[in-house]
């Protein structure tokens, strides 16, 4: 494997870990105040229709971003009303929004545009455009660093720029604000927040309104970024991927941006080699594929390092007498 | 809570539940231009007027029996299986091994074998989620989900390298031999009297589906396992109080939601495509949630739920065949009939319950 | 009574609050008057309406109809925050603290000056210095709350309230949790909050503290404010009398036990909880056939260890021989179900979450825990459903159970009905040794005596009871044999006849010749 290779794996490594972290940070918001979300990738989906679409019915990125970010943040809507205002299950609200988004996708996308759930592809203002940063063609040529600044950290499109800048301004927002602070304590102990006054309902809605954003941002860079158009089914389980993420970095921003980073990484590994062959055994793809899933059953079982999610998570908040 | 009487709570809030779904889902089809009550009327011909369309309904149906009483049984023991998916599919392998294995004299005996093979196949990918959780507190949906994508990954696997016949392109067994096909319910029926329609899917993998439904509600309300079961799942500390020991009982609860979510495949594998195919299991293992939330978790409301999403499967196929309603409307409904029984219920409840106080 | 002036408004006064939740009348009409800087108890027993009334001041329920008056200010508390604002601080009996944050972050929750927190953390830290220094408040602000005692606990909740700057200070049941030492180091901090000119009010259903600490007491029942009357123009005899209604009987006839052979002989019980920490340090017991031992403690001083294990709840180590035969205490047969089998019964402290299942129908909740008895099963394979049921109807209607309904949930049950459904399959089961635990928290006066008589006749009838309460009360009445436990260890023994409250007390305090 040369210098070009790695370097090319790695770049890909950096577009898929994209939407992973931002899903993941989207978790991590509505997780850490005591709402589980499985619903991650429902809400990746009908963002990434409503991108793709809006994008190519207007030609603008940016009316397909907002579109995008729009649609998700209705179906967040939609999850906190069953988990918060009406303390339904969460787990089961996160499985019928994923249904619906599966199913609306297709049936609209249908109807609009009669690709079999497909939209139309996009180009030229209706895509994210990489974004060269300062200095890159200059240095591109310097051995070494010269690629890895032009090829790996320049070339990007702006939502990759936001998704990294995302990591420290949530570990910002969750250990060094009020927000933050009254956040992590709806997620651990409702009633202290309530008794100090302040709305358990008022907080969990932001959170799950932050993951609605998030995830809009993460559906719209799969669309108009990573690819050309929606297609169906494109997530095809990214979300749950984001899941074992945020299980992973144990609820916390940076490590999240560690997780999503190998695992996007053996994703990239994936799609360049079929089976690997170390020599004394062949590590066939489908094995790389279900690592993730792997390795957080591992974490979940807490053979190394145990996984304890926000105490109060799964709950929803009755005032006691 | 006080108010609403038992029958109320177990029959109108899923009723409810369905028409707000129903009507939604109009709503939908209204807007994708369609005619919803022309709609209806191609669903219920295409899948009720005729002994055709109900052979491919009670197919349907028969999977989400099975997928629903799976779900049912975690349920009653507070664990929430999300994993039918996964277990279903290695049922689906272990149906292939059986019919593979031997050359079977009788369709009779490997019936026998695959129904053994699958259950256990299906309880064994049941059975580690299930130990994590009692052993190691791991979060059983979590694991459940996990381990569906790793099932598609161990299948993927085994059909690409090492299942699929020589020469094949198709990630996907040999055939099975002709004995080991099942006889459908043209056959069955026919051999009372019963006139039914040829080359449909049913078989008798239906009546395996209704005997476990009896065999469910016995064990659930008539053993001490069931007692066990739900005692459980209403509260552990009292569980352990009593004597009941929480790793016992949800390794068996899962081992049986396992076992059931795997006998699926002998519908699907075994009765209907005499191979195994990738993801032959098709989102049925997700079904059997919307189907247990709308049969409130009981033997009987499974059954009826289940119909009726065997219903809306034939039902949507006809409308993708005769209009522009793609099939995914009914992934809609679906949805819709989850967060409405299962998220949204107390939605649907509170109104009702009001209307019980002014009475 | 504090420095009251008497032409200075009250600190609160309530004006006729009412509050009903469905049918049941939970507040009546009540009113009370308190002094500014003077400490106002309020007793009464389990379900009398305390909670309720402190809820409506701290704004969790809105009042039907009546008036809160603030230092003279008419005031609507429709939410905590204003409670806040107006003045009020509550320390919960369930600390509502958030487990992994430190105590600063746990203080300045809900106060945080700005949308930074760095500026509200230094100012807590100088704040709560000063606090310390005032009222003998110490905590370490940079300690994770998981890592501190209850004492320490209750000192967050009370410099959070400090901290929003309350003049007035509600502390409900706040002695329950804590050992004799710890409940006088907070009397200390309320004697000093008083002389500052705080305004306390204390809630609590025990006598004594009533007695020590508080300048004026008002008394509830059933919802009703029965009096409000000086501290020191009242007796402990005059204050039971108006809670409960009637003349107590503080003594109860009983005859004298004639213990018998040895039923139950623990030897040097240990218990870790999850966590490491060792609950039961060496416990050793003997009872005998046709005794009664009461065990007294303070809540929390391994008395519910001892229940859980001998129950096969819990695991421990060490030796327990019931009618001579060694029990398993961690391996297969250290459950609930061999235990039952060796001839121990249990009747839970908690019978919600413990002893029934509410959702079960009572008939079903009958067969909890002998679901495996023979008398129970069909056949091999299948209960018998109709002889659980008819087996229910029998013992309900010598329990008095009421409503007399085999089909009715648990849960539709009032609690004294609860307790006897419990009562009534444990007792019927003829054990050897009888384990209850607070047999008659939250159970209404007539059930407690009914109770008490089931004990006592299955005591006469040979049998052994081990009784765990923390009502002294109950335990100097009802036991043949007192042991006193403290911090995981049985501190003495004592006989009923031969000892008396402030003994006890002490014992309970950790304070005895076995500790010396």
């Amino acid at each position: 494997m040369d210098f070009a290779t790695i370097i090319q794996i790695l770049d890909s490594t950096v577009r898929l870990a994209t939407p992973l972290l931002l899903a993941c940070l989207a978790g991590l918001f509505s997780e850490r105040s005591g709402i589980f979300d499985i619903g991650l990738e429902g809400k990746m989906l009908i963002a990434a229709f409503a991108s793709g679409a809006a994008a190519a019915v207007s030609g603008s990125v940016w009316i397909g971003l907002l579109a995008g970010i729009g649609a998700s943040l209705v179906f967040a809507a939609i999850h906190g009303l069953a988990s918060i205002t009406f303390r339904g299950n969460q787990l089961i609200s996160g499985v019928a929004i994923n249904f619906l988004a599966s199913g609306l996708t297709v049936l609209l996308g249908q109807k609009w545009f009669g690709l079999g759930g497909r939209t139309p592809s996009l180009e030229g203002a209706a895509r994210f455009e990489p974004i060269t940063l300062p200095f890159a063609r200059a240095l591109a040529d310097l051995p070494a660093i010269g690629p890895v600044y032009y090829e790996l950290i320049s070339g990007h499109s702006i939502l990759v720029y936001v998704a990294a800048v995302a990591v420290p301004v949530s570990a910002w927002l969750l250990y060094r604000t009020r927000f933050g602070l009254r956040l992590r304590a709806v997620g651990e102990n409702p009633a202290a927040v309530d008794t100090a006054g302040i709305s358990v309902t008022g907080i969990r809605y932001a959170a799950v309104a932050i993951t609605g954003l998030l995830c809009g941002l993460a559906g719209a860079y799969l669309a108009c970024g990573l690819s050309a158009g929606f297609g169906r089914e494109m997530t095809a389980g990214k979300g749950f991927i984001a899941l074992a993420a945020l299980i992973f970095a144990k609820w916390r921003p940076w490590h999240a941006l560690l997780a999503c980073l190998l695992f996007g990484l053996l994703e990239a590994i994936s799609i360049r080699y079929q089976n690997i062959d170390l020599g004394f055994v062949l590590i066939p793809v489908q094995f790389t594929q279900a690592l993730p899933y792997l390795l957080t059953v591992v974490i979940l079982a807490g053979f190394v390092g145990k996984a304890i999610p926000p105490r109060a998570g799964g709950d929803p908040y009755v005032k006691e007498r | 809570m006080g108010g609403m009487p038992k029958w109320a709570d177990a029959l109108l809030v899923p009723l409810l539940s369905l028409i707000i779904a129903f009507v939604i889902s109009g709503l939908v089809i209204l807007l994708i231009g369609e005619d919803p009550v022309e709609a209806l009327w191609i669903m219920v011909t295409g899948a009720l007027g005729s002994t055709y369309g109900w052979g491919y309904t009670l197919y349907y149906a028969t999977n989400f029996i099975f997928t629903g009483l799976a779900v049912a049984v975690a349920f009653h023991a507070g664990l929430f299986n999300i994993g039918g998916e996964g277990q279903a599919t290695m049922g689906g392998l272990g149906v292939a091994l059986a019919c593979l294995a031997l050359p079977w004299p009788h369709w009779s005996l490997a019936l026998l074998a695959s129904t053994l093979l699958s259950a256990v196949f299906g309880a064994a990918w049941a059975a580690l989620p299930a130990w994590l959780q009692a052993k190691r507190g791991s979060h059983i949906v979590i694991t459940t989900i996990m381990f569906n994508f790793i099932a598609a990954a161990v299948l993927n696997y085994l059909l690409v390298n090492v299942m699929r016949p020589r020469g094949s392109m198709d990630p996907a067994t040999a055939r099975f031999p002709a004995e080991t096909n099942l006889p459908d319910l043209h056959a069955i029926l026919g051999a009372v009297g019963i006139p039914f329609a040829k080359g449909t899917p049913a078989n008798i993998s239906l009546i395996l589906a209704l005997l476990a439904c009896g065999l469910v509600w016995v064990t659930i309300w008539r053993t001490r396992l069931g007692y066990e079961i739900r005692a459980f799942g209403k509260s552990e500390k009292a569980a352990v109080y009593a004597g009941i020991r929480p790793i016992r009982i949800t390794m068996y609860a899962m081992l049986i939601s396992g076992a059931l979510a795997g006998l699926m495949a002998v519908n699907t594998v075994q009765g209907e495509t005499n191979r195994l195919l990738l993801n032959s299991v098709e989102g049925a293992g997700f079904i059997g949630i919307a189907v247990a939330l709308m049969g409130r978790s009981h033997p009987v409301g499974v059954i009826f739920a289940a119909i009726l999403f065997g219903f809306l499967y034939q039902g949507g196929a006809e409308l993708a065949l005769w209009t522009r309603i793609p099939k995914e409307l009914i992934i809609v409904i679906q949805a819709l009939v989850i967060l409405f029984t299962g998220a949204l219920d107390e939605m649907v409840r509170a109104p009702l319950r009001r209307l019980w106080r002014m009475r | 009574m504090g420095r009251q002036d008497p032409a200075a408004p009250f600190a609160i006064e309530l004006r006729g609050i009412s509050k009903a939740f469905g049918p049941v009348q939970a507040n009546k009409d009540i009113s009370i008057q308190v002094a500014r800087g003077s400490i106002h108890g309020i007793i009464g027993e389990n379900g009398a309406g305390k909670s309720t009334l402190m809820s409506i001041l701290y704004g969790f329920y809105k009042a039907d109809s009546g008036e809160i008056v603030i230092n003279g200010h008419p005031t609507t508390i429709p939410d905590s925050q204003s409670a806040i604002r107006a003045g009020i601080g509550m320390v919960f009996q369930h600390f509502k603290l958030v487990q992994n944050f430190t105590v600063l972050e746990n203080i300045i929750l809900g106060v945080e000056e700005g949308r930074l927190l760095a500026p509200s953390l230094s100012k807590a830290r100088k704040v709560l210095a000063e606090l310390a220094r005032e009222y003998e408040l110490e905590v370490e602000p940079d300690a994770l709350i998981e890592d501190l005692s209850v004492g320490h606990l209750q000192r967050v909740e009370i410099l959070k309230a400090l901290y929003r700057q309350a003049d007035i200070l509600i502390l409900d049941e706040p002695t329950g949790v804590l050992t004799p030492a710890e409940a006088d180091h907070l009397f200390r901090i309320l004697r000093g909050l008083k002389e500052q000119g705080k305004t306390i009010i204390l809630i609590t259903h025990k006598l004594r503290e009533i007695m020590e600490i508080t300048d004026t007491v008002s008394v509830m029942r059933r919802g009703e404010m029965t009096a409000t009357l000086p501290t020191a123009g009242t007796s402990p005899e005059q204050l039971a009398e108006l809670m409960v209604g009637r003349k107590v009987l503080l003594r109860v006839e009983k005859a004298p036990a004639s213990p018998g052979r040895i039923v139950l002989e623990i030897d040097d019980l240990r218990v870790r909880d999850p966590q490491g920490v060792e609950r039961l340090k060496g416990v050793n017991l003997t009872l005998r056939a046709g005794e009664i031992l009461g065990i007294a403690g303070v809540a929390g001083n391994g008395q519910s260890e001892l229940l859980e294990v001998l129950g096969g709840i819990s695991q421990a180590t060490g030796r327990v021989k019931i009618n001579g035969q060694e029990i398993d205490l961690t391996g297969k047969h250290s459950d609930g179900r061999s235990r039952r089998a060796q001839g121990i019964a249990h009747v839970p402290e908690d019978r919600q979450t413990r002893g029934l299942i509410m959702d079960f129908a009572a008939w079903e909740n009958m067969a909890f825990g002998y679901h495996h008895a023979p008398a129970y099963q069909k056949n091999a394979a299948l209960m018998d459903n109709a002889a659980i049921r008819a087996d229910c109807a029998a013992k309900m209607e010598r329990f008095d159970v009421r409503p007399q309904v085999p089909a009715l949930a648990a849960r539709n049950f009032s609690g004294g009905n609860q307790q006897k459904l419990v009562v009534a399959r444990e007792i019927e089961r003829n054990p050897d040794l009888l384990l209850i635990g607070q047999p008659t928290r939250g159970v209404d006066i007539g059930a407690v005596e009914f109770i008490h008589k089931q004990i006592l006749a299955l005591r006469d009838a040979g049998k052994a009871v081990l009784l765990v309460s923390v009502e002294l009360d109950e335990i100097l009445s009802r036991s043949d044999r007192i042991a006193v436990m403290f911090d995981g260890r049985i501190m003495g023994e004592r006989l009923p006849g031969a000892t008396d409250e402030r003994e006890l007390g002490l014992l309970m305090a950790g304070i005895g010749e076995e500790a010396a």
